[in-house]
């Protein structure tokens, strides 16, 4: 152990000397290639979709279409058109989903309650990304008091019963299209705020944000430009359940009579309307509740695409 | 580089006034639910532009602490950080993360260990390059995206204009460290930290990117920090070397000076760990018995005294000192120290 040392130093030296000569510039092209073989196979991976995702895709977009083109397409007034003679009428070639208790036609009650349910839907989980999004990116970096605060706050809300809560708050304000809109965004607040904390903080550990941090960024640049990136693919896919909820709560508020008013033509309008008659003319709870059905359906299903593609991503780094 | 040798180079060089880093006494201690980390317990060294220093140490010795610690990127929470850090003659302990922003990246960067994982994965290359280039030096997207080509080329990519527009992913890992060394030493520090660059890459890759952190150490008149659990890699590449054992400096010394004549037990046996080249095959590689020291309730006396092979009972009851730097400026805080210590023992008795 105490043999002299100063000689394993020289040869460190020299040792050193003779791998700088061995080791030119072919190995790093050598890790190049590997490099190239790798991304080529994420390409591949990440290039298809599966059949059904393009389906839910196909879907989505019919619907969305139709519920903008709604005012222009050839169908009958969804609240004036009522003709009480036919009232409750199962499906024919005239009304293909047949004919309400009103004697409206369901197939245009179910685009234009598209347009009225998709637009709640969307605009109360575009206010619960933007808001949720914000609360839980705060508090997933600052993991101090301000994160412990906003954190507590996500979680009494998450704890509160959602249909109760939207509930009262509709009962209070009343039935209107935006106040419904905001008690859906309020529930889907905490579950984005939830998500994105959870990315947020297993992110904000990763090296590049010190990184990022050694390289003058301040925190706000750090958050918006070095996590809010990766964190983006789970938030993106939670919203598309959370729009899937809000179209359910929606339609639910409307059934125990706390949604928007019966004069506007929505989802959950339209089986609310039809439920009186389920025994006679079942057609007409049965059509817009498959609409429902397969749009969470679809939206539920995209979500997991969505995750899936994200997850292949992160493997791959 | 010891305080004498120090105002020897301060002198014949009239231009700096104070030193470019003076490090006293730092501690950074971490409060666990376990009790108290002394993770760094009182180091102090002094570097000049242009002078590189080697931190050498087994894991858990606190080298990264250290660099981390001086510039300031550790979490305020549950940190106890003193002492003083100059730089330029401005305290950074207990700095305002304002002042320190405009430090980071501009006067001082930081080179990390793992190339796969400190590079953002979903923003290209160059925008990473740019970003602190557009920040500290107020330049047009257009000005910065020509400094990244000309950064990455210096570097030694090949194809830069490419590589500027990929992804880190589509790199290897000897690629992304260069990436890494390009972005440190873009706005120009004065200061530039290398935690262990080379311990997650391949022994190919190694010698090349150790050799480009120093010809850009070189060319840009930097003060590098480099550190490294691996004697070999600081031997021919630093000016002075600090040996580091459970938070404190344990000798110190000019590297030619710390090759020809180490002091420290700790020294011997880490460069006595390293397999040599010229040893038949299947000898069996030294290690250096026991693990490091538990920072909360460290062993009393020398840290080092219960896996020293010279320890004796003065050693395991006081705690030797950093002595005076000698004529060669060299440092080391042991009763017993290597070689002369048959020579000294009657006396030091």
């Amino acid at each position: 152990m105490r043999d002299p040392l100063p000689d394993h130093g020289e040869e460190l030296i020299h040792l050193m000397h003779d791998s700088e000569a061995r080791s030119d510039v072919p190995a790093d092209s050598v890790t190049q290639q590997f490099a190239a073989v790798s991304a080529g196979t994420v390409k591949a991976k990440r290039k298809g979709l599966p059949l059904g995702a393009w389906i839910a895709i196909g879907w989505m977009a019919i619907l969305i279409l139709a519920a903008i083109l709604a005012p222009v397409l050839p169908i009958p007034d969804p609240i004036n058109d009522a003709n009480p003679l036919k009232a409750a009428q199962g499906p024919t070639l005239d009304h293909i989903f047949g004919l309400d208790g009103n004697g409206r036609d369901v197939f245009s009650r179910i685009i234009w309650g598209a347009r009225n349910s998709l637009f709640i839907a969307f605009a109360a989980v575009i206010t619960g990304f933007l808001i949720g999004g914000a609360l839980g990116l705060i508090s997933g970096y600052f993991k101090g008091r301000i994160g412990g605060v906003l954190g507590a706050i996500t979680d009494i809300l998450l704890a509160f019963p959602q249909l109760v809560l939207a509930l009262a708050v509709v009962s209070f304000l009343g039935r209107t299209v935006f106040n419904v809109t905001m008690a859906l965004a309020i529930v889907s607040i905490p579950i984005l705020a939830r998500i994105t904390r959870a990315s947020a903080l297993s992110w904000s550990e990763r090296d590049f944000v010190t990184a990022a941090r050694a390289q003058g960024a301040g925190h706000i640049r750090t958050m918006l430009r070095e996590i809010l990136p990766n964190v983006l693919p789970a938030m993106l896919s939670i919203a598309l359940l959370g729009i899937a909820v809000a179209i359910v709560a929606e339609a639910s508020l409307s059934l125990v009579g706390a949604g928007v008013k019966p004069d506007v033509t929505t989802w959950g309008n339209v089986i609310f309307s039809g439920q009186a008659y389920i025994r006679d003319a079942p057609s007409m709870v049965l059509f817009p509740s498959m609409v429902i059905f397969f749009t969470v359906y679809a939206l539920n299903y995209l979500g997991d695409v969505l995750r899936a593609t994200f997850d292949v991503r992160e493997s791959a780094l | 580089m010891s305080a004498a040798s120090i105002k020897e180079s301060s002198a014949t060089t009239p231009a700096s006034e104070a030193p470019l880093l003076v490090v006293n006494d730092l501690k950074t201690y971490f409060k666990t639910d376990r009790g108290l980390v002394r993770a760094v317990d009182g180091v102090s060294f002094t570097l000049e532009r242009g002078r590189t220093l080697g931190v050498v140490g087994e894991s858990g010795s606190g080298k990264t602490v250290l660099s981390r610690s001086i510039m300031g990127l550790l979490p305020k929470r549950d940190v106890e950080r003193s002492g003083s850090v100059k730089f330029e003659g401005v305290e950074l302990v207990g700095a305002d993360t304002s002042l320190m922003v405009e430090y980071w990246g501009d006067q001082m960067a930081m080179v990390f260990q793992d190339p796969m994982t400190s590079l953002n994965p979903v923003m290209r290359v160059g925008k990473q390059i740019t970003e602190g280039l557009r920040q500290h030096l107020d330049i047009s997207k257009d000005h910065a995206n020509q400094t990244a080509l000309a950064l990455l080329s210096s570097v030694g990519i090949p194809e830069p204009e490419r590589r500027l527009r990929q992804y880190p992913h589509e790199m290897s890992g000897g690629m992304r460290q260069r990436v890494m060394i390009a972005i440190a030493i873009a706005c120009g520090p004065k200061l530039l930290f290398a935690d262990e660059p080379t311990t997650a890459l391949d022994v190919t890759v190694q010698a090349q990117i150790l050799d480009l952190l120093q010809t850009q150490q070189r060319d840009r008149y930097m003060a590098m920090i480099l550190v490294t659990h691996d004697l070999g890699v600081v031997a021919g590449r630093t000016d002075e070397i600090a040996v580091m054992y459970a938070g404190k400096v344990v000798e110190k010394a000019p590297t030619k000076v710390l090759f020809s004549n180490l002091r420290h037990p700790y020294t011997e046996a880490l460069l006595s760990s390293i397999p040599k080249i010229s040893d038949p095959s299947h000898t069996r590689l030294k290690t250096i018995g026991g693990r490091p020291p538990n920072l909360i309730n460290p062993p009393s006396g020398c840290k080092f005294s219960p896996r020293c092979a010279y320890a004796t009972d003065k050693c395991r009851t006081e705690e030797p000192p950093l002595s005076a730097p000698d004529s060669d400026g060299h440092q080391f805080s042991c009763w017993f120290p290597v070689e002369l210590s048959a020579k000294q023992t009657a006396g030091v008795r």
